[in-house]
């Protein structure tokens, strides 16, 4: 595939290789430091780095400053921008500045509800939902336009991504339906909820190679290893539209506790390489949450080091 | 309709515990349905305001009333005496009806006695749900005939999110998810092609976010009054 923007990511995946992003979540205050910190265990084994908005509707340092510092220190930057927080003023708004200060990627989500995180008395706002933000940034990109029809001269160079569940509700079938949603409104490339259903998500991904959706967008398959049994646990019972299968929370159950974080990423490994091989993956994006050091031994273990240079 | 619920009564008294004589005002309209502001409802708080200025030892005069709808001026107007004789007004009307009180009675005092919710249905007795948050520009006809603007937590027009899961919302297992039920609903009428498309962002104008709403139907104001209207 041909390249709109000077984003790395892009040249890397439309080259043919598989492209690799991790995530950085920000502190919960003015830390900056923490963002080098966790940028530097990572960086020379991801292609870029997402940071998150607020993740789980918990006030962090914002993601668009994160990115700038990023950015400052030699790391391609995936600007998270939800829809909750900010309505089409304000976020076209960060657009612009993310662009100004060369950041070249984003991640169209529309946000958990801000009931679950650490300010439920907060009013919402979702002016836009995720699929509307992503036919905002590719308005802003390809017609240099704001929503307003206001012609920009300078317009934003942004390779538009998104977030896709195949195991949320109603069904296989409908998630691989709103996947095609959000390429007919302007996804270029997907990140994946965290993959632990194997057989579901080759479901769900037989779907996009079927309807020709995993040729028109880059599906980056989303890996989240565990750290121990209760971590599994949690995901499986608290997190919203996550898919455990108990033969995992099994094997997890098998080895003694000080050993589960070593099955965690072992079975993370074997998880890449399995899914490597699956029609349609164009990559990999490793959410090693508050774990960020194991993921060179992550992109090690799956084949993915080196990294390709464009 | 709209729907209310009684204020506690701690609140109420609150308001109340420096007067002596007090209207309960009910409205025979939505809040009767709902069963928060009708005649039996005004009856129970002005049996519970006389205990309270009984055992307060304080002298009062509780009386109770409802009138049609208190968003009419015409109904409004009935209440001149009893509010005359009132130092304080506990209008147990929606929000609307508290208010256009207050704008028909500008020197009385008058206090909520229920909060105001939302615009629903009665689900059961005793269970009402929201259906219709006023965007003021229906979208029922592209979504199945379910308000995804009332219906989904985040209000989205492209959902579901990836929050739902085995038909309810992230937000509580004991909400339904709208898009959930959108999506069986356009199953149902073999209209799953709309799924594809992306809907655009929403003009929110004509919902509250334009600000303060009116109305102005030019034929209805040159209209002569309809036979049995209130006047």
């Amino acid at each position: 595939m041909s390249t709109k923007t000077p984003s790395k990511l892009e040249k890397i995946m439309a080259a043919g290789h598989l492209g690799v992003t991790s995530e950085v979540g920000p502190p919960r205050g003015a830390d900056g430091a923490e963002i080098d910190h966790k940028a530097h265990l990572i960086k020379d084994y991801v292609d870029a780095v997402n940071v998150t908005d607020n993740q789980t509707s918990v006030v962090r340092l914002c993601s668009l400053a994160s990115c700038i510092k990023l950015k400052q220190l030699g790391v391609e930057p995936v600007l998270q921008m939800t829809t909750r927080d900010r309505n089409r003023i304000a976020m076209q708004s960060d657009i612009l500045g993310a662009a100004a200060f060369g950041i070249n990627n984003m991640l169209c989500l529309t946000g958990d509800h801000q009931s679950f995180g650490d300010h439920p008395t907060s009013a919402n706002v979702f002016d836009l939902d995720s699929v509307q933000l992503i036919q905002t940034v590719r308005l802003m990109r390809d017609e240099g336009k704001l929503l307003s029809g206001y012609q920009m001269k300078v317009r934003p160079e942004i390779f538009v991504g998104a977030a896709e569940n195949p195991f949320a509700g109603p069904n296989v079938e409908l998630r691989a339906m709103r996947l095609g949603k959000k390429i007919n409104a302007g996804a270029e490339f997907i990140q994946t909820q965290c993959i632990y259903n194997i057989p579901k998500f080759k479901e769900w991904m037989k779907i996009a190679v079927d309807k020709g959706y995993a040729d028109q967008t880059y599906i980056m398959a989303g890996i989240t290893p565990f750290k121990s049994l209760g971590m599994a646990r949690y995901m499986k019972t608290k997190v919203p539209g996550m898919d455990v299968p108990d033969n995992l929370i099994d094997r997890l159950k098998g080895v003694p506790k000080e050993k589960q974080a070593d099955e965690g990423i072992k079975m993370a490994i074997e998880m890449i390489q399995e899914l490597k091989e699956l029609p349609g993956i164009k990559g990999f994006h490793i959410m090693a949450i508050e774990w960020e050091e194991k993921v060179p031994e992550l992109v090690q273990g799956g084949g993915l080091y080196p990294r390709p240079q464009v | 309709m709209i729907k209310a619920t009684p204020k506690p009564l701690e609140e109420i008294i609150d308001f109340v515990k420096d007067y002596n004589k007090i209207l309960v005002a009910g409205c025979d309209g939505c809040v009767t349905v709902c069963e928060a502001g009708g005649m039996k409802e005004a009856k129970v708080l002005g049996s519970a305001l006389r205990l309270y200025y009984t055992q307060a030892g304080k002298d009062h005069e509780v009386v109770e009333t409802t009138i049609t709808r208190q968003c009419d001026k015409e109904y409004l107007e009935e209440l001149k005496d009893m509010m005359e004789n009132a130092d304080a007004v506990v209008s147990i009307a929606c929000g609307c009806g508290i208010q256009y009180l207050t704008e028909n009675y500008p020197k009385k005092v008058v206090f909520p006695g229920v909060d105001t919710h939302f615009m629903g249905i009665n689900a059961d007795r005793g269970l009402f749900e929201e259906r219709c948050a006023g965007c003021g520009q229906c979208v029922l006809g592209t979504t199945g005939g379910i308000c995804p603007i009332a219906r989904c937590s985040k209000r989205m027009l492209n959902g579901p999110c990836g929050g739902s899961e085995a038909g309810k919302c992230e937000i509580s297992k004991d909400t339904p998810c709208g898009w959930h039920l959108i999506y069986e609903r356009l199953e149902t009428l073999g209209q799953m092609n709309r799924f594809l498309e992306p809907v655009d962002p929403k003009n929110w104008r004509s919902s509250r976010d334009g600000g303060p709403r009116v109305i102005i139907r030019e034929d209805l104001r040159k209209a002569e009054p309809q036979h049995g209207s209130a006047h």
